[in-house]
């Protein structure tokens, strides 16, 4: 609801300064195009896109069977229908007469090409865990060898408009997946040469590609003149244009010479917010840091201990300190933005109160030798807020010896999966769908980086995922939830928010936490 | 000397397999699994973890990864960034970059520097020497980065005289500011190396003869002091070159430059073996080349300097 008061906000100013003409120049000879500031993006085939850079050329590029409405409730995209008696086995209806920008149809074959290839090991495609879910995906990722088929056994094409797909448990959340645009379909044209077709991928999106991908430059996109589908582009066309850094973006975004910035630095935010007035946007986020703790060490084995330790941080400072208060400090595990979420499920154990906490912690038996504190060298805020988080509890719970890992971010990630953390680590998790189940799962399944036997929560998942109505599968969801926030293998921290900027020369801009681009892109109109 | 030139060639072989060799263990060296890397936070299941270890090669012993790298290099193929891009690909872009940059900011520092040491080392303690000197003290103090925000905010944002930022506008207007900035640096030192070796020089006796003789003031600069005093500054011109290429990475990232600075940078944090060598292996060459240059130069500006 904020967001839409700043949106509704911006569209104002943005009118009136149309309003009043004549200055700015704005609306030149640059036709009717915009430009959004990106980095380059790894890959442009969805099934292999787990960047958020890829992900955002492509939610213009393609169009996928379900969409995230403004409350983050998956609705049919390019679907007529997604139903399901038993949660398992799935009827998807397609929409007749929708094309690919070649030309060529929209089938249900369209749909399973794309998922056979991503799901099957030997592409090794960064989104082959998302199919995980239908039956016939350990045929196609055996643990060790070659899989012996190329298909999913799930999978089945009952006619152009109508695939069905098996699931091989109940998963309520499968809708979500169908949102997601790694599940976006593919062209038989892209199986002739997928390399010559990452470079000028033909999706079935609002918008196509104009020219090929020019690397480190920009990918130039226009409208999709034979768009049959429910969001077609108000403008001619939308320009990436590719930045080495944030700040170089927001540089270019002063100067005019870029209409959306949605990736404004926490520094440059109280100056964005002055210059730019009411086009200054800041949009939850679903992406969430967190504190965990090595159970393998037997030093942090006392769950007392942890919640000392999540008592003693006072998150909101280093929040206002690091991040210029644009971060949400979180006593949740799920993003605001996540249906199901709880302000305060976590209660007392992630609230700042410094005499409790040093009562929890003597009463655990304080804290011997030195406490490692670990983060990787990927950003340079991560050891600024580490500092902070030191300081307080050298101060509230009197652990004198505090030393910082900072480890290579190469290394980073091998580390906590080979269960080599030396203390307390930085913890990330960014929203793939707008589902407790996406939270939670990667908390409590196994191999967990943590070492927390998460059985018990597991079992909870599960029936959330068998569930017949929504309400009754957030209900389990948030008991896992409590079962992991009591049993605190980690302590959330804080919630993200983007803060995006955009030019005079741009109407329309309806900013969405659940769109990959962050804004509608094929809302948006060119004065 | 077109024997001594040979010669410095074939050397040439011998330090770049050295230098490949090494940059490669280096790179190798660094702790880390790139394959779970690329996966981040995100589940990367078993499957797709081996067939990626396979596709990279990194599933073999390293000598046998270092062998398939050469023989690739020998057929002119750099291998693979793990993007899956040709890094031959990736460097024909970026060098592009890097180049017109470097050379940009190398040919401004080049005029620029000697011109304002050799109007500083006319009058030693002059009004213009002073300047000179206190100016380029001041230029020195300031660090790269404070220097490139500061001329891109003055002169790219506020007065409009150049672009911020991007190569939009292509050469040389794109590369004109960040250019500048880059070889300001070496500017100083150009501008104060030219005029103390130009004052040194003009005490020696072969100068006073050639006024004696009644040469012109300006024959006797020209013709006698500054090519003597140029072989300083031509070592240091030649090797810069190469330093330019190499520390153009925060100038790059300002005004967004996609040039290897940054290409090499992001490459180490990933660990992507085949980018780092293959960039790092032609800033070698570029050194090796400038630095043949630089010692024929010797032999054009004093005679006495003899090949064998």
């Amino acid at each position: 609801m904020k967001v839409k008061a700043l949106l509704a906000g911006a569209v104002a100013i943005a009118m009136a300064a149309s309003a009043c003409g004549g200055s700015g120049g704005g609306s030149d000879s640059k036709s009717k195009t915009f430009t959004v500031a990106n980095i380059e993006p790894e890959h442009l085939i969805p099934g292999n896109t787990n960047d958020a850079y890829g992900l955002s050329v492509e939610s213009a590029l393609f169009d996928t069977l379900m969409t995230l409405d403004p409350n983050g409730k998956p609705v049919p995209q390019d679907a007529e229908s997604v139903t399901s008696t038993d949660q398992k086995v799935w009827t998807i209806k397609i929409k007749p007469g929708l094309t690919f920008h070649n030309g060529e149809p929209v089938t249900a074959q369209s749909f399973a090409d794309a998922w056979n290839a991503t799901a099957d090991a030997t592409n090794a495609w960064g989104n082959n865990y998302y199919l995980s879910t239908i039956d016939g995906y350990a045929d196609l990722n055996p643990d060790s060898g070659k899989p012996t088929t190329h298909t999913l056994k799930g999978l089945k094409v009952v006619d152009p408009q109508t695939l069905q797909v098996t699931l091989s448990a109940p998963f309520s959340q499968f809708p979500y997946i169908l949102s997601f645009v790694g599940t976006a379909p593919l062209p038989k044209a892209a199986f002739k040469d997928l390399k010559a077709y990452e470079q000028q991928p033909i999706g079935n999106g609002p918008f196509m590609m104009d020219g090929a991908w020019e690397h480190n430059r920009q990918i130039k996109t226009k409208a999709f003149p034979g768009y049959k589908g429910p969001r077609p582009a108000k403008s001619a066309g939308v320009i990436f244009k590719t930045y080495t850094s944030r700040d170089a973006a927001y540089t270019d975004l002063r100067a005019g010479n870029v209409d959306i910035d949605t990736q404004i630095p926490a520094a440059k935010v109280p100056e964005a917010k002055r210059l730019l007035g009411k086009r200054f946007l800041s949009v939850p986020s679903g992406t969430m840091d967190f504190l965990e703790f090595p159970l393998y060490d037997p030093a942090f084995k006392n769950p007392d201990l942890r919640k000392a330790i999540s008592m003693a941080i006072d998150r909101q400072a280093i929040v206002n300190a690091v991040y210029n208060g644009t971060f949400k400090p979180t006593g949740s595990l799920l993003a605001p933005i996540v249906p199901g979420y709880r302000a305060t499920a976590c209660g007392e154990a992630c609230t700042y109160n410094r005499t409790a906490a040093k009562q929890l912690f003597d009463k655990a038996g304080g804290f011997k030798g030195t406490l490692h504190l670990m983060f990787s060298n990927a950003d340079p805020t991560y050891e600024q807020w580490m500092t902070d988080v030191a300081n307080q509890l050298k101060q509230n719970l009197g652990i004198q010896n505090i030393t910082f890992d900072k480890i290579q971010a190469s290394d980073y990630i091998s580390r906590l999966t080979d269960h080599k953390a030396t203390g307390p680590y930085r913890s990330n998790w960014t929203m793939d769908y707008p589902s407790p189940e996406d939270y939670l799962t990667p908390r409590c399944s196994k191999p967990s980086r943590s070492g927390y036997d998460g059985t018990a929560c597991e079992a909870l998942i599960e029936k959330a995922n068998a569930a017949k109505t929504t309400q009754e599968s957030l209900q389990y969801y948030q008991q896992a939830e409590d079962l992991i926030l009591k049993d605190m293998p980690i302590t959330p921290l804080w919630n993200w928010q983007d803060q995006a900027g955009v030019s005079s020369h741009i109407d329309n801009v309806h900013a969405d936490p659940y769109a990959n681009s962050l804004v509608h892109l094929d809302q948006v109109t060119v004065k | 000397m077109w024997r001594y030139v040979v010669r410095r060639l074939l050397q040439m072989v011998p330090v770049l397999i050295g230098t490949t060799l090494l940059i490669y263990l280096a790179v190798f060296a660094l702790p880390g699994d790139p394959i779970r890397t690329l996966g981040g936070d995100k589940p990367m299941p078993p499957a797709v973890y081996q067939s990626l270890r396979h596709h990279y090669h990194l599933d073999e012993p390293l000598i046998v990864q270092y062998g398939r790298y050469l023989w690739g290099l020998v057929h002119g193929d750099f291998g693979q960034t793990l993007n899956g891009e040709p890094v031959s690909d990736v460097m024909r872009a970026d060098w592009a970059v890097t180049a017109r940059l470097a050379l940009t900011a190398w040919v401004f520092e080049l005029i620029v520097g000697i011109a304002l040491g050799v109007w500083a080392g006319r009058r030693k303690g002059g009004v213009v020497d002073t300047l000179v000197l206190s100016g380029t003290t001041l230029v020195i103090a300031i660090p790269v980065f404070v220097l490139g925000g500061a001329a891109q905010l003055i002169f790219g944002l506020k007065l409009g005289w150049f672009p911020t930022a991007g190569t939009d506008d292509g050469w040389p207007y794109s590369y004109l500011l960040p250019g500048i900035v880059l070889g300001s640096t070496s500017l100083a030192y150009i501008a104060r190396l030219t005029r103390t070796s130009l004052v040194e020089n003009f005490r020696a006796d072969y100068v006073r003869t050639a006024v004696a003789k009644g040469l012109s003031r300006r024959r006797v600069l020209i013709r006698h002091t500054l090519r003597n005093s140029l072989i300083p500054v031509v070592t240091f011109l030649g090797i810069d070159l190469g330093s330019l290429m190499g520390g153009a990475i925060i100038i790059e990232g300002i005004f967004n430059l996609p040039g290897i600075g940054g290409q090499v940078y992001n490459a180490i944090q990933i660990k992507d073996g085949p980018t780092v060598v293959g960039i790092a292996t032609l800033l070698v060459l570029i050194y090796l080349f400038a630095n043949l240059a630089v010692d024929i130069l010797y032999g054009l500006l004093d005679p006495r300097i003899r090949y064998e």
